[in-house]
Protein backbone atom coordinates (compact mmCIF):
# COMPACT_ATOMS: atom_id res chain seq x y z
CA UNK A 1 0.00 0.00 0.00
CA UNK A 2 2.70 2.39 0.90
CA UNK A 3 4.78 1.87 -2.15
CA UNK A 4 1.64 2.35 -4.12
CA UNK A 5 1.17 5.21 -2.63
CA UNK A 6 5.03 6.58 -3.27
CA UNK A 7 4.39 5.26 -7.41
CA UNK A 8 1.22 7.64 -7.01
CA UNK A 9 2.92 10.40 -5.73
CA UNK A 10 5.79 10.22 -7.92
CA UNK A 11 3.46 10.10 -11.27
CA UNK A 12 1.76 12.95 -9.68
CA UNK A 13 5.31 15.06 -9.26
CA UNK A 14 5.98 13.91 -13.07
CA UNK A 15 2.63 16.46 -14.19
CA UNK A 16 3.70 18.73 -11.88
CA UNK A 17 7.15 19.42 -12.99
CA UNK A 18 5.80 20.03 -16.81
CA UNK A 19 6.03 23.14 -18.54
CA UNK A 20 3.40 25.95 -17.51
CA UNK A 21 0.67 26.40 -20.40
CA UNK A 22 0.91 30.05 -19.93
CA UNK A 23 3.84 31.55 -18.11
CA UNK A 24 2.10 34.72 -17.41
CA UNK A 25 -0.03 32.46 -15.30
CA UNK A 26 1.71 30.51 -13.70
CA UNK A 27 3.92 33.58 -12.52
CA UNK A 28 0.80 35.41 -11.43
CA UNK A 29 0.02 32.57 -9.53
CA UNK A 30 3.37 31.94 -7.70
CA UNK A 31 3.22 35.40 -6.41
CA UNK A 32 -0.13 34.56 -5.26
CA UNK A 33 1.47 31.56 -3.19
CA UNK A 34 3.99 33.63 -1.82
CA UNK A 35 1.44 35.84 -0.21
CA UNK A 36 -0.98 32.98 1.09
CA UNK A 37 2.04 30.41 2.45
CA UNK A 38 4.85 32.96 3.30
CA UNK A 39 4.43 36.15 4.36
CA UNK A 40 1.24 35.41 5.73
CA UNK A 41 3.03 33.33 8.31
CA UNK A 42 5.90 35.75 8.94
CA UNK A 43 3.52 37.13 12.00
CA UNK A 44 2.97 33.56 13.80
CA UNK A 45 7.05 32.38 12.94
CA UNK A 46 8.11 35.77 14.18
CA UNK A 47 6.69 35.68 17.37
CA UNK A 48 7.37 32.07 17.78
CA UNK A 49 11.02 32.27 17.10
CA UNK A 50 11.50 35.33 19.56
CA UNK A 51 9.75 33.51 22.38
CA UNK A 52 11.23 30.30 21.48
CA UNK A 53 15.12 31.85 21.46
CA UNK A 54 14.16 33.80 25.02
CA UNK A 55 13.22 30.09 26.43
CA UNK A 56 15.97 28.76 25.35
CA UNK A 57 18.87 31.29 26.71
CA UNK A 58 16.53 30.69 30.13
CA UNK A 59 16.83 27.00 30.22
CA UNK A 60 20.95 26.76 29.08
CA UNK A 61 21.69 29.38 31.14
CA UNK A 62 19.76 27.72 34.50
CA UNK A 63 21.71 24.48 33.42
CA UNK A 64 24.95 26.40 32.91
CA UNK A 65 25.05 27.93 36.06
CA UNK A 66 28.36 27.14 37.13
CA UNK A 67 30.75 29.64 37.80
CA UNK A 68 33.81 27.53 35.87
CA UNK A 69 31.92 27.95 32.85
CA UNK A 70 32.27 31.07 30.77
CA UNK A 71 28.82 33.27 30.39
CA UNK A 72 29.33 33.35 26.74
CA UNK A 73 28.45 29.69 26.28
CA UNK A 74 24.59 30.46 26.66
CA UNK A 75 25.14 32.30 23.49
CA UNK A 76 26.63 29.89 22.10
CA UNK A 77 24.36 27.13 22.78
CA UNK A 78 21.27 29.31 22.01
CA UNK A 79 22.88 29.86 18.47
CA UNK A 80 23.48 26.36 17.50
CA UNK A 81 19.89 25.18 18.89
CA UNK A 82 18.39 27.63 17.18
CA UNK A 83 20.22 27.87 13.71
CA UNK A 84 21.22 24.01 13.48
CA UNK A 85 17.70 22.78 15.19
CA UNK A 86 14.94 25.25 15.69
CA UNK A 87 14.74 26.98 12.89
CA UNK A 88 14.54 25.21 10.09
CA UNK A 89 12.85 21.58 11.59
CA UNK A 90 10.54 22.96 14.32
CA UNK A 91 9.20 25.95 12.16
CA UNK A 92 8.67 23.86 9.36
CA UNK A 93 6.92 21.13 11.17
CA UNK A 94 4.92 24.36 12.26
CA UNK A 95 4.28 25.35 8.91
CA UNK A 96 3.26 22.41 7.91
CA UNK A 97 0.34 22.16 10.54
CA UNK A 98 -0.48 25.65 9.32
CA UNK A 99 0.40 25.45 5.41
CA UNK A 100 -0.20 21.52 5.28
CA UNK A 101 -4.07 21.43 6.09
CA UNK A 102 -4.40 24.80 4.63
CA UNK A 103 -3.41 23.30 1.09
CA UNK A 104 -4.87 19.74 1.56
CA UNK A 105 -8.43 21.27 2.55
CA UNK A 106 -8.22 24.25 -0.63
CA UNK A 107 -7.72 21.50 -3.01
CA UNK A 108 -9.66 19.28 -2.03
CA UNK A 109 -12.44 21.45 -1.53
CA UNK A 110 -11.49 22.02 -5.50
CA UNK A 111 -11.73 18.21 -5.89
CA UNK A 112 -15.08 17.77 -4.50
CA UNK A 113 -17.04 20.56 -6.18
CA UNK A 114 -15.70 19.53 -9.58
CA UNK A 115 -13.23 22.79 -9.57
CA UNK A 116 -10.31 20.16 -10.98
CA UNK A 117 -12.74 18.19 -13.34
CA UNK A 118 -13.74 21.54 -14.65
CA UNK A 119 -9.91 22.29 -15.00
CA UNK A 120 -9.65 18.88 -16.82
CA UNK A 121 -12.03 19.45 -19.21
CA UNK A 122 -10.76 22.54 -19.87
CA UNK A 123 -7.45 21.55 -21.06
CA UNK A 124 -5.94 22.54 -18.10
CA UNK A 125 -2.93 20.30 -16.54
CA UNK A 126 -4.18 20.89 -13.37
CA UNK A 127 -1.65 19.55 -11.22
CA UNK A 128 0.70 21.77 -13.13
CA UNK A 129 -1.61 24.69 -12.88
CA UNK A 130 -2.70 24.10 -9.09
CA UNK A 131 0.92 22.51 -7.33
CA UNK A 132 3.88 24.03 -9.30
CA UNK A 133 3.31 27.30 -8.10
CA UNK A 134 2.71 26.28 -4.35
CA UNK A 135 5.99 24.24 -4.82
CA UNK A 136 8.46 26.87 -6.29
CA UNK A 137 6.79 29.34 -3.60
CA UNK A 138 7.35 27.19 -0.56
CA UNK A 139 11.34 26.30 -1.55
CA UNK A 140 12.50 29.99 -2.72
CA UNK A 141 10.17 31.96 0.22
CA UNK A 142 10.94 29.30 3.19
CA UNK A 143 15.08 29.96 3.28
CA UNK A 144 13.92 33.72 3.54
CA UNK A 145 11.33 32.98 6.40
CA UNK A 146 13.82 30.92 7.89
CA UNK A 147 16.79 33.34 8.07
CA UNK A 148 14.05 35.49 9.83
CA UNK A 149 12.95 33.19 12.11
CA UNK A 150 17.33 32.23 13.16
CA UNK A 151 17.66 36.05 13.11
CA UNK A 152 14.87 36.60 15.74
CA UNK A 153 15.40 33.56 17.45
CA UNK A 154 18.86 34.82 18.98
CA UNK A 155 17.55 38.15 19.02
CA UNK A 156 14.87 36.59 21.60
CA UNK A 157 17.41 35.03 23.34
CA UNK A 158 20.03 38.60 23.42
CA UNK A 159 16.78 40.24 24.61
CA UNK A 160 15.11 38.13 27.69
CA UNK A 161 19.12 37.08 28.58
CA UNK A 162 19.77 41.00 29.30
CA UNK A 163 16.63 41.55 30.45
CA UNK A 164 16.40 38.71 33.25
CA UNK A 165 19.59 39.32 33.78
CA UNK A 166 20.73 35.30 33.19
CA UNK A 167 23.51 36.49 30.61
CA UNK A 168 25.17 40.07 30.24
CA UNK A 169 24.98 41.56 26.60
CA UNK A 170 28.38 41.11 26.29
CA UNK A 171 28.68 38.05 26.61
CA UNK A 172 25.90 37.05 24.54
CA UNK A 173 26.99 38.26 21.95
CA UNK A 174 30.60 37.08 22.28
CA UNK A 175 28.95 33.27 22.62
CA UNK A 176 26.89 34.19 19.41
CA UNK A 177 30.29 34.79 17.57
CA UNK A 178 32.39 32.28 18.72
CA UNK A 179 32.89 29.61 16.35
CA UNK A 180 30.68 30.91 14.01
CA UNK A 181 30.73 28.55 11.10
CA UNK A 182 28.72 29.74 8.00
CA UNK A 183 28.13 26.06 7.17
CA UNK A 184 25.93 25.90 9.91
CA UNK A 185 23.44 28.79 7.78
CA UNK A 186 23.73 26.79 4.95
CA UNK A 187 22.97 23.01 6.52
CA UNK A 188 19.62 25.29 8.05
CA UNK A 189 18.60 26.63 4.37
CA UNK A 190 19.27 22.85 2.84
CA UNK A 191 17.25 21.28 4.93
CA UNK A 192 14.76 24.41 4.74
CA UNK A 193 14.42 23.87 1.61
CA UNK A 194 13.74 19.88 1.46
CA UNK A 195 11.04 20.43 3.75
CA UNK A 196 9.43 23.38 2.17
CA UNK A 197 9.40 20.81 -1.07
CA UNK A 198 7.43 18.06 1.30
CA UNK A 199 5.39 21.09 2.85
CA UNK A 200 3.70 22.15 -0.55
CA UNK A 201 3.44 18.08 -2.18
CA UNK A 202 2.54 15.83 0.51
CA UNK A 203 -0.70 18.12 1.10
CA UNK A 204 -1.45 18.43 -2.44
CA UNK A 205 -1.48 15.06 -2.84
CA UNK A 206 -3.49 14.40 -0.27
CA UNK A 207 -6.20 17.06 -1.47
CA UNK A 208 -5.74 16.05 -5.07
CA UNK A 209 -7.00 12.93 -4.82
CA UNK A 210 -9.55 13.10 -2.19
CA UNK A 211 -12.58 11.21 -2.62
CA UNK A 212 -16.12 11.94 -0.94
CA UNK A 213 -17.33 15.28 0.66
CA UNK A 214 -16.51 17.48 3.72
CA UNK A 215 -15.66 14.94 6.13
CA UNK A 216 -13.11 13.49 3.91
CA UNK A 217 -11.47 16.59 2.93
CA UNK A 218 -10.90 17.13 6.74
CA UNK A 219 -9.29 13.72 6.82
CA UNK A 220 -6.77 14.52 4.19
CA UNK A 221 -5.95 17.44 5.52
CA UNK A 222 -5.23 15.81 8.79
CA UNK A 223 -3.34 13.13 6.63
CA UNK A 224 -1.24 15.63 4.69
CA UNK A 225 0.01 17.45 8.28
CA UNK A 226 0.90 14.08 9.90
CA UNK A 227 2.82 12.23 6.72
CA UNK A 228 4.30 16.20 5.61
CA UNK A 229 5.60 16.24 9.61
CA UNK A 230 6.79 12.45 9.65
CA UNK A 231 9.06 13.04 6.60
CA UNK A 232 10.41 16.46 7.82
CA UNK A 233 11.43 14.39 11.24
CA UNK A 234 12.60 11.49 8.74
CA UNK A 235 14.69 12.92 6.60
CA UNK A 236 15.88 15.93 9.23
CA UNK A 237 17.83 12.57 10.39
CA UNK A 238 18.84 11.48 7.14
CA UNK A 239 20.17 15.26 6.16
CA UNK A 240 21.91 15.70 9.60
CA UNK A 241 23.38 12.53 8.83
CA UNK A 242 24.63 13.45 5.24
CA UNK A 243 25.86 16.87 5.82
CA UNK A 244 27.49 17.03 9.38
CA UNK A 245 28.59 13.68 9.97
CA UNK B 1 -22.11 14.92 -33.44
CA UNK B 2 -20.38 12.84 -30.73
CA UNK B 3 -20.56 9.05 -31.58
CA UNK B 4 -20.34 6.57 -29.15
CA UNK B 5 -19.53 3.15 -29.93
CA UNK B 6 -20.23 -0.22 -27.35
CA UNK B 7 -18.63 1.60 -24.39
CA UNK B 8 -18.10 -0.23 -21.06
CA UNK B 9 -16.76 0.73 -18.05
CA UNK B 10 -16.57 -1.03 -14.64
CA UNK B 11 -15.23 0.25 -10.98
CA UNK B 12 -13.86 -3.02 -8.75
CA UNK B 13 -15.05 -5.39 -11.04
CA UNK B 14 -18.72 -3.73 -10.88
CA UNK B 15 -19.90 -3.01 -14.31
CA UNK B 16 -21.18 0.70 -14.28
CA UNK B 17 -21.73 1.15 -18.28
CA UNK B 18 -22.48 -1.95 -20.73
CA UNK B 19 -22.03 -1.89 -23.93
CA UNK B 20 -23.56 1.89 -24.54
CA UNK B 21 -24.14 2.90 -28.17
CA UNK B 22 -25.80 6.60 -28.83
CA UNK B 23 -25.40 9.30 -31.42
CA UNK B 24 -25.93 13.17 -30.34
CA UNK B 25 -26.40 15.40 -33.00
CA UNK B 26 -25.14 18.74 -34.31
CA UNK B 27 -27.36 21.33 -32.94
CA UNK B 28 -30.02 19.47 -30.99
CA UNK B 29 -30.51 19.03 -27.28
CA UNK B 30 -29.41 15.56 -26.42
CA UNK B 31 -30.80 14.06 -23.39
CA UNK B 32 -29.32 10.85 -21.06
CA UNK B 33 -32.32 10.30 -18.42
CA UNK B 34 -32.50 7.29 -16.13
CA UNK B 35 -32.66 6.47 -12.28
CA UNK B 36 -29.70 7.97 -9.85
CA UNK B 37 -27.15 4.99 -10.29
CA UNK B 38 -27.97 4.13 -13.77
CA UNK B 39 -24.76 5.19 -14.99
CA UNK B 40 -25.68 8.63 -16.44
CA UNK B 41 -23.05 10.57 -14.75
CA UNK B 42 -20.09 8.09 -15.62
CA UNK B 43 -21.49 8.27 -19.46
CA UNK B 44 -21.13 12.20 -19.34
CA UNK B 45 -17.97 11.63 -17.70
CA UNK B 46 -16.38 8.91 -19.79
CA UNK B 47 -17.34 11.30 -23.13
CA UNK B 48 -15.72 14.18 -21.15
CA UNK B 49 -12.52 11.86 -20.58
CA UNK B 50 -12.77 12.56 -17.21
CA UNK B 51 -12.75 8.45 -16.68
CA UNK B 52 -11.28 6.44 -19.18
CA UNK B 53 -13.61 3.49 -20.30
CA UNK B 54 -12.97 -0.42 -20.58
CA UNK B 55 -13.89 -0.64 -24.06
CA UNK B 56 -15.51 1.18 -26.85
CA UNK B 57 -15.16 4.28 -29.19
CA UNK B 58 -16.05 7.92 -28.64
CA UNK B 59 -15.58 10.01 -31.60
CA UNK B 60 -15.90 13.66 -31.79
CA UNK B 61 -16.80 14.57 -35.79
CA UNK B 62 -15.15 11.54 -36.81
CA UNK B 63 -11.66 12.07 -34.51
CA UNK B 64 -11.55 9.17 -32.30
CA UNK B 65 -10.51 10.04 -28.83
CA UNK B 66 -8.25 6.84 -28.01
CA UNK B 67 -6.17 7.58 -31.49
CA UNK B 68 -5.64 11.11 -30.88
CA UNK B 69 -2.22 12.74 -29.56
CA UNK B 70 -2.39 14.48 -26.26
CA UNK B 71 -2.05 18.01 -28.49
CA UNK B 72 -5.15 16.85 -30.62
CA UNK B 73 -6.88 15.89 -27.39
CA UNK B 74 -6.70 19.23 -25.84
CA UNK B 75 -7.84 21.12 -28.93
CA UNK B 76 -11.31 19.17 -28.40
CA UNK B 77 -11.34 20.36 -25.39
CA UNK B 78 -10.87 23.20 -25.82
CA UNK B 79 -13.84 23.19 -28.42
CA UNK B 80 -15.79 21.70 -25.28
CA UNK B 81 -17.53 23.43 -22.53
CA UNK B 82 -19.23 21.88 -19.71
CA UNK B 83 -21.96 23.04 -17.00
CA UNK B 84 -21.04 21.11 -13.98
CA UNK B 85 -23.89 19.95 -11.05
CA UNK B 86 -22.33 21.74 -8.63
CA UNK B 87 -21.57 24.66 -11.06
CA UNK B 88 -17.59 24.35 -10.52
CA UNK B 89 -17.12 27.72 -10.70
CA UNK B 90 -13.61 28.97 -9.47
CA UNK B 91 -14.97 30.48 -5.81
CA UNK B 92 -11.65 32.58 -5.24
CA UNK B 93 -12.42 33.96 -8.70
CA UNK B 94 -14.44 37.20 -9.43
CA UNK B 95 -17.45 35.81 -12.31
CA UNK B 96 -15.58 37.93 -14.24
CA UNK B 97 -12.60 36.14 -13.59
CA UNK B 98 -14.09 32.57 -14.17
CA UNK B 99 -15.38 33.23 -17.04
CA UNK B 100 -12.32 34.80 -18.23
CA UNK B 101 -10.29 32.22 -17.23
CA UNK B 102 -10.47 29.48 -20.66
CA UNK B 103 -9.57 32.73 -22.67
CA UNK B 104 -6.86 33.48 -20.85
CA UNK B 105 -5.26 29.89 -20.82
CA UNK B 106 -6.08 29.48 -24.22
CA UNK B 107 -6.75 32.75 -26.56
CA UNK B 108 -3.99 35.86 -26.73
CA UNK B 109 -6.93 38.06 -26.61
CA UNK B 110 -6.58 41.80 -25.44
CA UNK B 111 -7.79 42.47 -22.21
CA UNK B 112 -10.49 44.79 -23.68
CA UNK B 113 -11.30 41.90 -26.02
CA UNK B 114 -11.52 39.69 -22.87
CA UNK B 115 -13.85 41.89 -21.15
CA UNK B 116 -16.43 42.46 -24.11
CA UNK B 117 -16.62 39.33 -24.54
CA UNK B 118 -17.30 38.58 -21.03
CA UNK B 119 -20.12 41.09 -21.11
CA UNK B 120 -21.44 39.75 -24.36
CA UNK B 121 -21.79 36.11 -23.03
CA UNK B 122 -23.16 37.64 -19.68
CA UNK B 123 -26.01 39.41 -21.48
CA UNK B 124 -26.52 36.10 -23.67
CA UNK B 125 -27.77 34.17 -20.14
CA UNK B 126 -29.38 37.66 -18.86
CA UNK B 127 -27.29 38.42 -16.02
CA UNK B 128 -25.66 41.27 -15.97
CA UNK B 129 -23.48 43.82 -13.77
CA UNK B 130 -22.18 40.76 -11.29
CA UNK B 131 -19.03 41.00 -13.04
CA UNK B 132 -17.11 41.62 -9.75
CA UNK B 133 -19.39 39.53 -7.18
CA UNK B 134 -17.90 36.02 -6.36
CA UNK B 135 -19.66 33.20 -6.61
CA UNK B 136 -20.72 32.62 -3.49
CA UNK B 137 -22.36 36.27 -3.12
CA UNK B 138 -24.94 35.24 -5.74
CA UNK B 139 -27.82 32.88 -6.12
CA UNK B 140 -27.87 29.29 -7.71
CA UNK B 141 -29.85 29.75 -10.47
CA UNK B 142 -27.67 32.96 -11.04
CA UNK B 143 -24.21 30.51 -10.57
CA UNK B 144 -25.46 27.84 -13.28
CA UNK B 145 -26.41 30.80 -15.82
CA UNK B 146 -22.18 32.34 -14.62
CA UNK B 147 -21.51 28.87 -15.86
CA UNK B 148 -23.43 28.38 -18.90
CA UNK B 149 -21.72 31.81 -19.53
CA UNK B 150 -18.13 30.25 -18.96
CA UNK B 151 -19.22 27.04 -20.99
CA UNK B 152 -19.81 29.33 -24.09
CA UNK B 153 -17.13 31.84 -23.77
CA UNK B 154 -15.01 29.89 -26.30
CA UNK B 155 -17.66 28.89 -28.80
CA UNK B 156 -17.81 25.50 -27.88
CA UNK B 157 -18.65 22.67 -30.94
CA UNK B 158 -19.80 20.72 -28.28
CA UNK B 159 -21.47 21.53 -24.50
CA UNK B 160 -22.02 19.07 -21.71
CA UNK B 161 -24.45 19.63 -18.94
CA UNK B 162 -24.75 17.45 -15.94
CA UNK B 163 -27.93 17.88 -13.93
CA UNK B 164 -28.19 21.55 -15.29
CA UNK B 165 -31.76 22.01 -12.67
CA UNK B 166 -30.66 20.33 -9.89
CA UNK B 167 -31.39 22.56 -6.49
CA UNK B 168 -33.44 25.02 -8.68
CA UNK B 169 -36.96 26.03 -8.38
CA UNK B 170 -39.15 25.28 -11.18
CA UNK B 171 -39.24 28.04 -12.72
CA UNK B 172 -35.70 29.06 -12.56
CA UNK B 173 -34.99 25.81 -13.93
CA UNK B 174 -37.37 26.09 -16.83
CA UNK B 175 -35.46 29.27 -17.70
CA UNK B 176 -32.13 27.35 -17.55
CA UNK B 177 -33.67 25.00 -19.82
CA UNK B 178 -34.73 26.84 -22.48
CA UNK B 179 -31.19 29.38 -22.29
CA UNK B 180 -29.33 26.09 -23.09
CA UNK B 181 -31.67 25.14 -25.94
CA UNK B 182 -30.99 28.72 -27.25
CA UNK B 183 -27.21 28.48 -27.27
CA UNK B 184 -27.60 25.21 -28.83
CA UNK B 185 -29.34 26.81 -31.69
CA UNK B 186 -27.12 30.21 -31.35
CA UNK B 187 -23.74 28.15 -31.46
CA UNK B 188 -24.91 25.35 -33.10
CA UNK B 189 -23.05 22.69 -30.28
CA UNK B 190 -24.10 19.39 -30.11
CA UNK B 191 -25.40 19.57 -26.75
CA UNK B 192 -25.85 16.78 -24.01
CA UNK B 193 -27.95 17.06 -21.06
CA UNK B 194 -28.10 14.47 -18.13
CA UNK B 195 -30.45 14.75 -16.20
CA UNK B 196 -33.84 13.04 -14.31
CA UNK B 197 -36.46 16.34 -14.62
CA UNK B 198 -39.21 15.43 -16.14
CA UNK B 199 -39.82 18.91 -16.72
CA UNK B 200 -36.45 19.39 -19.00
CA UNK B 201 -37.41 16.56 -20.86
CA UNK B 202 -40.81 17.84 -21.97
CA UNK B 203 -39.57 21.22 -22.51
CA UNK B 204 -36.77 20.90 -24.69
CA UNK B 205 -35.78 16.83 -25.23
CA UNK B 206 -34.93 16.76 -29.00
CA UNK B 207 -33.48 13.32 -28.47
CA UNK B 208 -33.57 11.29 -25.58
CA UNK B 209 -31.49 8.14 -24.59
CA UNK B 210 -32.48 6.17 -21.72
CA UNK B 211 -30.38 4.44 -19.40
CA UNK B 212 -31.35 1.69 -17.20
CA UNK B 213 -28.09 -0.59 -15.21
CA UNK B 214 -25.99 0.78 -17.48
CA UNK B 215 -27.53 -0.01 -20.93
CA UNK B 216 -29.31 1.94 -23.20
CA UNK B 217 -33.33 1.07 -23.04
CA UNK B 218 -34.38 3.67 -24.88
CA UNK B 219 -34.24 6.21 -27.61
CA UNK B 220 -36.49 8.46 -29.19
CA UNK B 221 -37.60 12.36 -28.85
CA UNK B 222 -40.44 14.02 -26.67
CA UNK B 223 -43.12 13.31 -28.86
CA UNK B 224 -42.28 9.69 -28.78
CA UNK B 225 -42.21 9.42 -25.26
CA UNK B 226 -46.07 9.73 -25.21
CA UNK B 227 -46.66 6.41 -27.44
CA UNK B 228 -43.96 4.16 -26.81
CA UNK B 229 -44.75 0.41 -24.74
CA UNK B 230 -41.20 0.52 -23.22
CA UNK B 231 -41.76 -0.39 -19.66
CA UNK B 232 -38.37 1.06 -18.31
CA UNK B 233 -39.47 4.41 -20.09
CA UNK B 234 -42.94 4.12 -18.90
CA UNK B 235 -41.96 3.36 -15.44
CA UNK B 236 -39.87 6.54 -14.91
CA UNK B 237 -41.03 8.62 -17.23
CA UNK B 238 -44.75 8.65 -16.04
CA UNK B 239 -44.08 7.54 -12.31
CA UNK B 240 -46.22 10.76 -11.26
CA UNK B 241 -49.87 10.87 -11.33
CA UNK B 242 -49.65 14.03 -12.78
CA UNK B 243 -47.47 12.61 -15.75
CA UNK B 244 -49.89 9.78 -16.17
CA UNK B 245 -52.79 12.22 -16.37
CA UNK B 246 -50.55 14.38 -18.99
CA UNK B 247 -49.97 10.88 -21.05
CA UNK B 248 -53.65 10.06 -20.90
CA UNK B 249 -54.42 13.41 -22.46
CA UNK B 250 -51.48 13.22 -25.25
CA UNK B 251 -53.12 9.99 -26.13
CA UNK B 252 -56.34 10.94 -26.45
CA UNK B 253 -55.65 13.64 -28.67
CA UNK B 254 -52.89 11.76 -30.65
CA UNK B 255 -50.29 13.90 -31.25
CA UNK B 256 -47.74 15.91 -28.00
Amino acid sequence: MYLETIGKFALMLKEVFKRPQKPKIFWENYFKEVDDLGIKSIGLVSFISFFIGGVVTIQTARNLNNPLIDKMYIGYATIKSIVLEFSPTFISIILAGIVGSYIASTIGTMRITEQIDALDVMGVNSLNYLVLPKVVAAVTFYPFLITISMFLGVFGGWVVGDLTGMVLSHDYLKGIRYTFDSFDIWYALIKTVVFAFFIATIPSYYGYYVKGGSLEVGRAATQAVIWTSVNIIIFNYILTQLLLS
Amino acid sequence: MIEVKNLYKSFNGKPVLKGISAVFETGKTNMIIGRSGSGKTVFLKTMLGLIKPDKGIISFDGRIWDQLSLDEQRQIRKEVGVVFQGNALFDSMTIEENIKFPMRMFTNLSPTEKKARVNEVLAQVNLEGVNDKYPAEISGGMQKRVALARAIVLYPKYLFCDEPNSGLDPKTAIIIDNLIHDLTIRYNTTTVINTHDMNSIMEIGEKIILLKDGHKQWEGDKSQIFFTDNPDLNDFVFSSSLFRKVKELVQKEGKF
